[in-house]
C-alpha cells in the first residue's frame, strides 16, 4: 500500500521536516578531485533528488566513475564535499541505504551466484528475498553457477544483483550495461524503472546517449571533469537540437534574438553563435540585414552529434584519467 | 503517487544493527571466505601439499630413524614443518587475496556496501587459522600413522593450539604485505619473504646444522620463535624462555598491524580514522 503524504505526516509527525518530495539525497558541492597532477573533477556541483533517475553522461575518462566513488565515500575530494542523505557518505547508516554497482576487474570466482548474493544481503537490515533478487537480475537459471563460469554479461547482472539485494533507497550504477547485449540491456532498463516505481533513487553513469534518454529524469553531461550541461532529456535536446550558426556580424544580440526561429544567441569572442531549428531562413535574414557579415559557419547540433563531438574531443584532448579496470 | 512513495522511502530510518546481526555477518563472511579458499585449488592444494610433502620426504622417509635435540625426527619435524605450513597458509591466505581484491576493484565494492570493514579482515584471518589447523592435524595423522609419533593427547592439543595461535603474526604480516603489493606481484613477493625466512629459521634444516651467522639471523625471524615454541612442546627446544618467544611474536604482530593500518587508511583516502 502506498501512503499519502498526509497519512504519513499524521502517523509520523516527527518526520515532517524530512518528508519533503524535493529532498536532495545525494550531492557534490563544488567538488575538485585530482589524481596527482591530473584534474579528474573541477568545480562540480551536482544534485540528485529523491525518486529521480539521474544519468551522468560522458565519454570514458570524463570523471563519471570518480563522481560516483566520491558519493560512495570511496574517495575524498580535494575540495568541496560529497553528501548522501544529508550526511557523510562513509556513515554506516547511509551505506545501509545505498547500493552500488561498480566496474570491477576481478570478483571471487569460486563462489556461486547465490552465495555472493546471500553474503551481500546479510549486510543489510531488510534485504530482498533471494528469489526476488535473482528474478530482478535475470539470474534464476544461474544461481548455482560459480562466478568464474559466467559470461561477461552474466557477471554484470550479478554485480547489479549485489547493488539491489539490500533493497536500498539510493542506487549507484556505474556503466551498468557495458558488455550487455540488447536484450539484457532492455531487461536491466525495465528493472531500473521498476525500482524507481517503488520510490528508489538512481544515479547511473553511461556513455550511451540512448540509455540516458530512455531512463533518466535528468541528464548531466560531463566532460573532462566538468559538468557542461544539466537538464531534463528534453531540455538537453532543446539546447543542442537543430543547427548552430556562427558568424561575425555587426547586428546586436537583441536584434538577433528577435529573428523568428532563433532559440538562443550567445557571444563567442568576436563572433556570435545562434541556435535555431532551421538554418536556411535565418541565414537568409542575416545576409539581408548585414551585408558585411563574414565567417559564416553552419553546423548540425543534434544531441547525437554534440555528443560525438564531445567524445572525439575527449579522445584527442588531454583528458582526466580514471583508474580503468580491464574486464 | 511516485512522489509519495519516494517520500516514504526517505523517512529517516532508525537503522542500528543488533549485535546478533553483526555476529551473523562475521560468521557468513568467514564461512564464505573459507569456502572460496577451499575451492581455489591454487591456494588450498598448494598450502596443504608443500608442508606435508616435505614432512613425508624428510621426516618419514629420509631421516625417520634419527633424532634431533632429544626428539625423534618425525616428532621434531611436526613442529618445524607445522610452523612452515602455518606460515604459508597465513601469508598466502591474507596477502594474496587482499592484494588482488584491492588492486582489481573488488574491495571497493565491499567497502561501498554496509559490510562492517573489520569483518573482511577477520574472515581472512579466521580462514588462515582453519587452514593452519588442517595442516597441523594432517601432520599429526601422518606422524602417528607412519612415523611412530606418540604423545599424550594434551600435548598434541597444546602443540595444535600453539601453532594455530602462532599463525596470527603471519596473518598480520600478510595484511601488511597485501596493502603494499599489487595483484600480480603479491605471490612472488610472498615467496621472496616466505622461503628465505623459513630456511633461516631452521624450518627446513635443523637450526643447529645451519652456519653460525644464520643462527644469529634466526633470532630476528618470527618463524624461528614460533618453531622454538613448538619444539619446546615436543621436548626438542633450545630451552630459551617461552615468554620471550611469545613477546617477540606479539611485537612483530603489532608492527605488522601498524603497517597494515597505514595501508588501510591510505586506501580510505584520508590520513585519520
Amino acid at each position: 500500500m502506498i501512503a499519502t503524504l498526509k497519512q504519513l505526516q499524521n502517523e509520523h509527525p516527527q518526520y515532517l521536516d524530512t518528508a519533503k518530495p524535493d529532498l536532495i539525497v545525494a550531492s557534490l558541492e563544488g567538488v575538485n578531485k585530482n589524481y596527482g597532477s591530473v584534474r579528474a573533477l573541477r568545480g562540480v556541483d551536482f544534485r540528485v533528488h529523491a525518486g529521480e533517475v539521474v544519468a551522468l553522461l560522458g565519454p570514458n575518462g570524463a570523471g563519471k566513475t570518480t563522481a560516483v566513488k566520491l558519493l560512495l565515500g570511496l574517495l575524498q575530494p580535494n575540495s568541496g564535499r560529497a553528501r548522501v542523505f544529508g550526511g557523510d557518505p562513509t556513515n554506516p547508516e547511509n551505506r545501509m541505504r545505498t547500493g552500488a554497482m561498480l566496474q570491477v576487474g576481478r570478483v571471487p570466482e569460486t563462489l556461486r551466484v547465490r552465495e555472493h548474493i546471500d553474503l551481500f544481503s546479510s549486510y543489510y537490515e531488510k534485504p530482498m528475498a533471494l528469489a526476488a533478487v535473482l528474478a530482478a537480475a535475470g539470474l534464476e537459471k544461474l544461481s548455482d553457477r560459480k562466478f568464474g563460469d559466467l559470461s561477461g554479461g552474466q557477471r554484470q547482472r550479478v554485480l547489479f544483483a549485489l547493488a539491489i539485494c539490500g533493497d536500498p533507497d539510493l542506487i549507484f550504477l556505474d556503466e551498468p550495461t557495458v558488455g550487455l547485449d540488447v536484450e539484457a540491456r532492455r531487461m536491466l532498463w525495465d528493472e531500473i524503472r521498476k525500482m524507481v516505481g517503488r520510490g528508489k533513487t538512481v544515479l547511473l553513469t553511461t556513455h550511451y546517449l540512448q540509455e540516458a534518454d530512455e531512463l533518466a529524469d535528468r541528464i548531466a553531461v560531463i566532460n573532462q571533469g566538468e559538468i557542461i550541461a544539466q537538464g531534463t532529456p528534453a531540455e538537453i535536446k532543446a539546447k543542442t537540437a537543430g543547427k548552430r550558426i556562427r558568424c561575425i556580424t555587426s547586428l546586436g544580440l537583441n536584434t538577433l534574438r528577435q529573428i523568428p526561429g532563433v532559440t538562443e544567441v550567445r557571444e563567442d569572442r568576436q563572433a556570435v553563435e545562434i541556435q535555431a531549428i532551421e538554418a536556411e531562413a535565418i541565414v537568409r535574414e542575416l545576409l539581408a540585414r548585414d551585408a558585411k557579415l563574414s565567417g559564416l559557419e553552419v553546423t548540425s547540433a543534434g544531441l547525437e552529434e554534440a555528443f560525438l563531438a564531445l567524445t572525439s574531443d575527449a579522445a584527442t584532448g588531454d583528458t582526466a584519467h580514471e583508474p580503468n579496470y580491464p574486464n | 503517487m511516485a512522489t509519495t512513495t519516494a517520500t516514504l522511502a526517505f523517512i529517516k530510518r532508525q537503522i542500528q544493527r543488533s549485535p546478533r546481526h553483526t555476529a551473523r555477518i562475521y560468521l557468513k563472511e568467514a564461512g564464505y571466505e573459507f569456502l572460496k579458499s577451499l575451492r581455489l585449488r591454487m591456494y588450498s592444494v598448494s598450502v596443504l601439499s608443500f608442508p606435508l610433502m616435505f614432512y613425508v620426504l624428510y621426516g618419514l622417509v629420509l631421516y625417520s630413524k634419527d633424532a634431533i635435540g632429544g626428539a625423534a625426527v618425525p616428532k621434531y619435524m611436526i613442529a618445524t614443518f607445522g610452523t612452515f605450513g602455518v606460515m604459508g597458509a597465513s601469508l598466502f591466505g591474507t596477502a594474496a587475496g587482499l592484494a588482488s581484491d584491492r588492486g582489481l576493484g573488488w574491495l571497493e565494492v565491499k567497502r561501498a556496501s554496509p559490510m562492517p570493514p573489520f569483518a573482511y579482515f577477520a574472515a581472512k584471518v579466521v580462514t588462515s587459522m582453519i587452514f593452519s589447523a588442517i595442516i597441523v592435524l594432517a601432520l599429526f595423522g601422518l606422524g602417528i600413522a607412519f612415523g611412530g609419533v606418540r604423545m599424550p593427547v594434551a600435548q598434541f592439543a597444546i602443540l595444535l593450539g600453539t601453532l594455530v595461535v602462532g599463525s596470527l603474526p603471519f596473518s598480520a604480516m600478510g595484511l601488511a604485505l597485501g596493502y603494499f603489493t599489487g595483484p600480480n606481484s603479491a605471490p612472488a613477493t610472498i615467496n621472496l619473504i616466505y622461503l628465505p625466512m623459513s630456511f633461516c629459521s631452521g624450518l627446513w634444516m635443523p637450526i643447529m646444522l645451519l652456519p653460525k651467522l644464520v643462527q644469529k639471523i634466526a633470532l630476528v625471524m618470527p618463524p624461528y620463535h614460533l618453531a622454538q615454541l613448538a619444539l619446546g612442546i615436543v621436548g626438542a627446544g633450545k630451552h630459551e624462555s617461552a615468554a620471550m618467544h611469545w613477546e617477540v611474536l606479539a611485537a612483530f604482530t603489532l608492527i605488522c598491524l601498524g603497517v597494515a593500518r597505514i595501508g588501510f587508511q591510505r586506501d580510505q583516502g584520508k590520513l585519520y580514522g
